[in-house]
């Protein structure tokens, strides 16, 4: 796009319009954001670009064939192994954005109308927990959840089990859990950030006019944190679909999902072109899934409203 | 008082509520010091008893350090490398109107919308398809990738309280370009330059896909964990580093956000005075 308008430039025939374009606002701007935008491109972009190509050909020992084929797609979409591992991994994903969103919302409430003048001391605290190591944090709970783990020593303590449960971990439940405790101040801030912008006096009006406090609630605050909440469950479950650390941390043989296998196809005797369209495969559904759901929230909530 | 008490007759469970979801949020923290300072190889209750012996194991582990000194360098050029270029887009975005802004902001924002081993996973053969020898320097190029979005996020929201008529002003009374940028910009948005080299060193500090993928023979702290974390006898000696990159992010972000409220103040009092 730079290059484009750089292009355009060059065919301006008078030097002092070009001179006037070279100062103007818009040349000084491409210039500026012109080194992050073309590191960006190259380190990004192209990589993006490369692995969908790849997904089209096809590899024999080293060398790859560039005849162009849909067989990896074909592969990837139709053989059980992936295909179970597909469903599981938008079923987390899911389910952990869903489940973040949900617990997290009453706290980002909570901040923006009862945090007083500690909302920023609140917001730190929130954050405090993303910021230390992401493996250690996943080791943690394979700590707490284990045979002879804290939840499980403490449920005994209580002399609500007998026996420890060996049901907590290793499983699809121990990766959610995991997850959700990994993104959640991920979906909080920006769902602050939308309940921070809604006037007060709307809310105000509503319940002067004989709106009940819950309401108010459904009809005011909710609709106008909609955008918070969308980009908090997009934030969440677009990354998390590809998650690699937790799965093989904590999940198991059930809890297994789609990075595992991807990154087996980058490995030692390697299908890059397979890995490829698994990767691209992978955007593409999540892509929909969250597509979908967004239409589903804004639908509901007009609804309510 | 009556008003918190009112606020409390209104909501009663939601103060249990923010208690619940603090305890779920730190219990995972709060155990790495614990059985780092545990006397047993297991990480089970009952406690064994207190001792150091972890945190000295760790002072003689050549490997480790050799790993830890990996991700300093690592850490450094990142933050460096991703706060330049982030102070270059977000000062595009905040002062300069054009066209492509959005669709050219887009796509450095992007990596925060993709999961991350899709864009470890294209690094990787974009790199192995040139030739290029996988090392620390591929680390730093893909991570910094990873960080010039949240470089960003801080920069922009730092730069859009700037006032441009100060710069305009230097401008007049005869100050140059260089000039007016060295001695009036950047002392206001120093605070959120500062902030973004922490952030970014803190991601950089913890980031394990890019790093597990990109690094080749020279492990950065994440990867030499992930190593270590195959064999159960070494979890408590992997628990005491833990506990002291913990330590070390949260006076990292701590020290960050005292910068914060300090420039908050500042710009402030700048308003505020006639």
């Amino acid at each position: 796009m730079t290059a484009a308008a750089f292009g355009a430039l060059a065919d301006t025939p008078s030097s002092g319009r070009r001179r006037a374009w070279m100062r103007s606002e818009e040349a000084r701007g491409l210039a500026l954001i012109s080194p992050t935008f073309l590191y960006a491109l190259a380190l990004l972009f192209l990589p993006v670009l490369i692995v969908i190509a790849y997904s089209f050909w096809t590899q024999d020992y080293l060398d790859i064939d560039r005849t162009f084929t849909l067989e990896n797609y074909r592969q990837a979409l139709t053989e059980p192994i992936y295909r179970d591992l597909f469903i599981r991994s938008l079923w987390i994903s899911l389910t952990v954005s869903i489940v973040t969103v949900v617990f997290s919302y009453p706290i980002a409430w909570f901040i923006s109308f009862h945090g007083g003048v500690h909302k920023n001391l609140w917001l730190f605290l929130v954050t405090v927990p993303c910021w230390t190591s992401y493996l250690l944090r996943v080791m943690s709970w394979k700590v707490i959840l284990g045979y002879g783990g804290v939840m499980n020593t403490g449920l005994i303590s209580m002399g609500l089990i007998d026996k420890p449960l060996t049901s907590l971990l290793y499983n699809s439940n121990a990766v959610v859990i995991t997850l959700v405790h990994s993104w959640a101040a991920f979906a909080i801030l920006p769902i602050y950030v939308s309940l921070q912008k809604i006037d007060r006096t709307l809310i105000e009006a509503a319940r002067d006019l004989g709106d009940s406090r819950f309401k108010a609630f459904l009809r005011i605050t909710l609709p106008l944190s909609l955008p918070g909440i969308i980009s908090a469950f997009l934030i969440v479950m677009i990354p998390t679909v590809g998650d690699y650390v937790t799965p093989r941390l904590v999940g198991g043989k059930d809890g297994v999902m789609i990075a595992t296998a991807i990154q087996a196809q980058f490995g030692k005797g390697a299908n890059w072109p397979l890995g490829a369209a698994l990767s691209v495969t992978t955007m593409v559904l999540v892509s929909l899934t969250a597509a979908a759901v967004v239409l589903a929230l804004k639908f509901t909530v007009r609804r309510i409203r | 008082m009556s008003l918190l008490t009112q606020r409390l007759r209104v909501l009663p469970f939601l103060p249990a509520y923010v208690a619940l979801y603090f305890l779920f949020l730190y219990l995972p923290i709060l155990l790495l010091p614990v059985f780092s300072l545990n006397d047993a190889a297991t990480t089970t209750f009952p406690l064994a008893g207190f001792t150091t012996k972890w945190y000295a194991s760790l002072a003689g582990n050549s490997v480790m350090l050799q790993a830890a000194w990996n991700s300093l360098v690592v850490g450094v050029a990142v933050s460096l490398l991703s706060t330049v270029l982030g102070i270059c887009a977000a000062r595009a975005i905040t002062r300069y109107r054009f066209r492509g802004q959005r669709a050219a902001a887009g796509l450095i924002m992007a990596p925060l919308f993709l999961p991350e081993i899709i864009v470890a996973v294209s690094l990787l053969m974009i790199v192995l398809a040139m030739g290029v020898e996988l090392s620390l320097i591929t680390v730093i190029l893909g991570q910094t990738v990873f960080c010039v979005p949240y470089a960003m996020s801080v920069l922009v929201s730092g730069f859009e309280g700037f006032d441009r008529s100060l710069e305009e002003a230097s401008y007049d009374l005869g100050e140059t370009a260089i000039g007016t940028f060295r001695r009036v910009t950047l002392p206001v948005v120093a605070p959120a330059i500062v902030s973004s080299l922490l952030v970014t060193f803190t991601i950089s500090l913890d980031e394990f896909i890019l790093a597990f993928f990109l690094s080749g023979t020279e492990p950065t702290l994440p990867v030499y964990i992930w190593g270590q974390l195959r064999f159960a006898a070494k979890l408590p000696g992997v628990l005491a580093l833990g506990t002291v990159m913990l330590v070390a992010s949260i006076l990292m972000l701590t020290l960050t956000e005292i910068l914060r409220r300090r420039a908050e103040r500042r710009t402030q009092m700048a308003f505020t005075l006639p």
